[in-house]
């Protein structure tokens, strides 16, 4: 049995797995049935004001007969009113003293606003705060949320007015909504943040109902832009995530959050840097009772790999992300292309994907069903591999040259 | 006769058709292949996972249109094609799963069209000229549309009052209900084909006529008669031709027809098979169907085979009829019992011997014989094509009876019990194919002309 639990920041949790903030965290009932369910912590949805909202609010992509593929959110922060939300929180972390409990929040811009919000929030027991500086849709039109974590002079200068009114980590949550996360890290760093978390939602439209031509999700005939969340985003948050944990101006614990649906996309994350992940669309869509699984697959992880805590998993594949300038040319090394004829059931996929999609290397042998790869054109994409509906029929094999070729050995050729 | 499509629901379809859910997963299930087996399985070369991509994508319209263009019959196909030795055989997903139900999947994008309209088809490149169709059964009406599709002028002679050949009079309703059949009439119709029935061509001077008014003829006129069996007591009241008895089943009310309770088939064919669940549907008790040879013998399919034994049909094997007896109606039938004298007991032309001292009387209110139909030469003979072994003899490639623009298709050509609906498709359009090959060179448009 392997120890799940964590110290994140300062913050204790019975395991890695909270749920994010958003409309699964905005009630009492809800954290504390979580909680009941087995989630170690909950970032309680963003407190603030103004207090107003829309309908509808949320919009899907569909895959392959799977529902909720991708997910939009046009929902603004609580449509509570604060004082119910702090009473409440309050409650929760009185009933709760093991589980890590941190509230989500965003106001204006104002240094003596968030030094009063942050007391009030400090007084309800809460383990940490989370800054929100990552909402794409909304509140970005007045001055907060991504607006905020767009702009990292607003980010450092934010952080700090709540850092230095509270005892409290202080969580800074990143948008993606930027061409380089890491800047904006840098300087929720620099104002004071304890951890950051990230991704919150990409800015999205969801699409158009071509029977109406309204946009989807529609407010009497009217969309916006909204945040995109669910498995989909999952490669752009890994790739956030990695880029921080490998920034050596950051030295803060990471939270992961984006797309996690199993504890298979949760170790990934860790393994990439993050101490912790939050988790939203995959409970909004299942409910609760997914941490089961999350947390039984992961503890079956660790011990089957010898492992005894959560920590010997963080960043451990961080390190093998880096420049594609240091990656090995393929003069050096490649990977080729191999069918197995003992397990193709002749579907032919490879063969059109290659032929139309990458580098007609796979060839129709009259006599039989399997295709064969032409070895010596092959570049070794993977595309095959990829389209192949046969687990393990199409093998990708290493072919090193023995010597060492990347780009940074090369001179850049001259403008 | 008149048709009784109210039979239509007295006999509802055994299987029943796929939710939008179920049609949806399973299309999910296709993994598109690319040259895809499946095509080569069906003789008609829909174009499989086309449609099955189209019916996951939602596209119901447009997957009936890719089956029809390769497929007018598509609706009856969808239901009675052997889609387990076709398409479904060479599915790969017989190998890492089960087979993808393209049978069923194409009876929803089908079921769809008759619901909603049939799409309007790809346009194919045009022709010009009038040909004549003697026969408005499944090889007659795919000739015929595919040219009319064409463009060209095609008028049906059919000897019935309706078309659709077997499929509106030789299957039973619990299969195909008669509406798809007269569906597709009325699909063919629509592309401009002219149908007259109760017009059979018979007299060589008809034919003579036809060759004068017409630049091609194609003869579809399926198969012959039931033969005569030859065994005595078999003009009696009582003796079906299983044919025939689901020829009733369709033309009139159910309660006109009276089997009694016990009934015999004779015949372990796909036919044997229809007439005996025909024979429970309409009220028998005690049906069973008599064969000479053994269960590893029998000419049906596996799946019509359960179909039987499902329905509570006994089967008695290595039992041969040798006379009906009854004094003025069907009382009983006379068997003895039969071995194999030498030979593989699978192999149908395996020499049989009659076992000494067998015989037994079972009794019988109706007998219904399934035991093949003849050769159908008679036109050709008729109109003097060369024919070999009693069948018309075509050009492999163009359905050609050594005739000159009379051409040939569907179960006129079969050989014996290999008869299949979405065979005579094929035939029929690659028929057309063939006549517009030849009248688009002779007959080019004068230019300027219109047509159409």
């Amino acid at each position: 049995m392997a120890d799940l639990s964590v110290d994140f920041a300062g913050i204790h949790s019975p395991n890695p797995f909270w749920l994010a903030s958003g409309p699964l965290t905005n009630t009492q009932y809800q954290v504390m049935k979580a909680f009941d369910e087995g989630w170690g912590g909950a970032v309680w949805k963003t407190v603030g004001e103004p207090v107003i909202n829309v309908s509808s609010r949320l919009g899907a992509i569909d895959y392959g007969g799977r529902r909720m593929m991708g997910l939009n959110n046009i929902e603004l922060i609580s449509d509570r009113p604060l004082d119910d939300n702090l009473r409440e929180i309050a409650e929760v972390k009185r009933l709760y003293p093991g589980n890590a409990l941190v509230v989500s929040m965003m106001f204006e811009s104002v240094a003596s606003v968030w030094r009063d919000m942050v007391k009030r929030v400090e007084d309800t027991g809460a383990d940490g705060i989370e800054l929100n500086f990552g909402c794409p849709h909304g509140m970005s039109e007045r001055g907060m949320g991504s607006i905020v974590g767009q702009v990292p002079e607003y980010t450092e200068t934010i952080t700090r007015y709540a850092a230095q009114a509270t005892s409290l980590p202080v969580i800074v949550k990143l948008t993606p909504n930027v061409t380089d996360i890491r800047p904006p890290g840098r300087s929720a760093v620099s104002g004071g943040a304890g951890a950051l978390s990230l991704i919150n939602t990409i800015n999205s439209v969801m699409g158009v109902d071509l029977n109406t031509w309204r946009p989807l999700p529609d407010v009497d005939g009217q969309g916006s832009h909204g945040g995109y969340c669910g498995p989909a985003v999952k490669p752009i948050a890994l790739h956030m995530l990695s880029s921080l944990y490998n920034d050596p101006g950051i030295r803060v614990p990471l939270c992961g959050i984006g797309g996690i649906e199993t504890w298979r996309d949760a170790a990934e994350f860790m393994l990439l840097g993050a101490s912790v992940v939050q988790v939203c669309t995959a409970a909004m869509h299942y409910g609760f009772r997914i941490i089961h699984e999350m947390t039984e697959g992961l503890n079956d992880y660790l011990t089957e790999r010898g492992l005894s805590r959560v920590a010997d998993l963080v960043g451990q594949a961080a390190p093998r992300i880096g420049g594609w300038k240091d990656l090995r040319l393929s003069t050096s090394f490649q990977v080729v292309a191999h069918i197995d004829p003992a397990t193709c059931i002749g579907c032919n996929l490879c063969v059109v994907a290659c032929d139309d999609g990458a580098h007609q290397c796979i060839d129709r042998p009259s006599h039989q069903k399997a295709p064969v790869v032409r070895e010596e054109d092959c570049v070794g994409c993977n595309l095959c591999s990829l389209v192949c509906p046969v687990p393990g029929c199409i093998a990708m094999n290493p072919v090193d040259k023995g010597y060492i070729d990347t780009w940074s050995g090369h001179e850049l050729p001259a403008q | 006769m008149s048709l009784a499509l109210t039979n239509d629901t007295k006999l509802p379809e055994v299987v029943p058709p796929l939710t939008r859910r179920e049609a949806t997963d399973e299309a999910l299930r296709c993994y598109y292949c690319y040259d895809a087996p499946c095509i080569t399985g069906c003789p008609t070369r829909i174009d499989i996972p086309r449609f099955i991509h189209q019916i996951a994508t939602g596209d119901l319209s447009q997957a009936a249109r890719t089956i029809m263009d390769a497929n007018i019959l598509g609706a009856t196909c969808a239901r009675i094609c052997p889609t387990e030795a076709l398409c479904e055989a060479q599915c790969v997903r017989v190998q890492d799963s089960r087979a993808v139900s393209i049978g069923r999947l194409q009876r929803v994008a089908m079921d769809h069209a008759m619901e909603h309209g049939t799409p309007a088809l790809p346009q194919l490149e045009e022709g010009r000229g009038r040909v004549a169709v003697i026969g408005a059964g499944p090889a007659g009406m795919s000739a015929a549309a595919h040219l009319a599709r064409r463009g060209y002028a095609v008028e049906i002679f059919e000897q019935k009052e309706e078309g659709g050949g077997l499929d509106t009079y030789g299957i039973v309703s619990y299969r195909e209900p008669m509406r798809v059949s007269l569906f597709e009439v009325e699909t063919v119709r629509k592309l401009g084909v002219k149908f007259h029935f109760g017009r059979k061509i018979d007299a060589l001077q008809d034919f003579r006529t036809l060759q004068e008014q017409y630049d091609a003829i194609v003869v579809a006129i399926g198969m012959g008669k039931v033969p005569k069996w030859g065994i005595p007591g078999e003009d009696l009241p009582g003796v079906y031709d299983a044919l025939d008895l689901v020829e009733q089943t369709k033309t009139r009310p159910l309660s006109d027809i009276t089997l009694g309770p016990h009934v015999i088939v004779v015949g372990a064919g796909n036919t044997a098979v229809d007439a005996a669940t025909c024979a429970k549907r309409l009220g028998a008790s005690d049906v069973s169907i008599l064969y000479r040879r053994g269960e590893a013998a029998m000419p049906a399919y596996r799946y019509e085979y359960e179909f039987a034994k499902q329905d509570g049909v006994i089967y008695r094997w290595w039992t041969m009829p040798i006379a009906i007896e009854g004094a003025s109606r069907v009382e009983a039938v006379r068997c003895v019992k039969t071995q194999v004298r030498t030979g593989d007991p699978s192999d149908r032309q395996s020499p049989l011997d009659i076992i000494p001292e067998s015989e037994f009387v079972l009794p019988a209110d109706t007998i219904i014989l399934a035991i093949g139909q003849e050769k159908n030469a008679g036109i050709g003979q008729m109109i003097g094509a060369a024919t070999h072994r009693g069948r018309v003899v075509v050009n492999e490639s163009t359905y050609e009876t050594s005739i000159k623009n009379v051409y040939a298709v569907g179960d006129c050509l079969a050989p014996f019990g290999e008869a299949m609906v979405v065979q005579a498709v094929a035939d029929g359009k690659m028929a057309a194919q063939a006549i517009h090959e030849r009248l688009r060179k002779t007959m080019a448009p004068q230019k300027g002309e219109k047509h159409g």
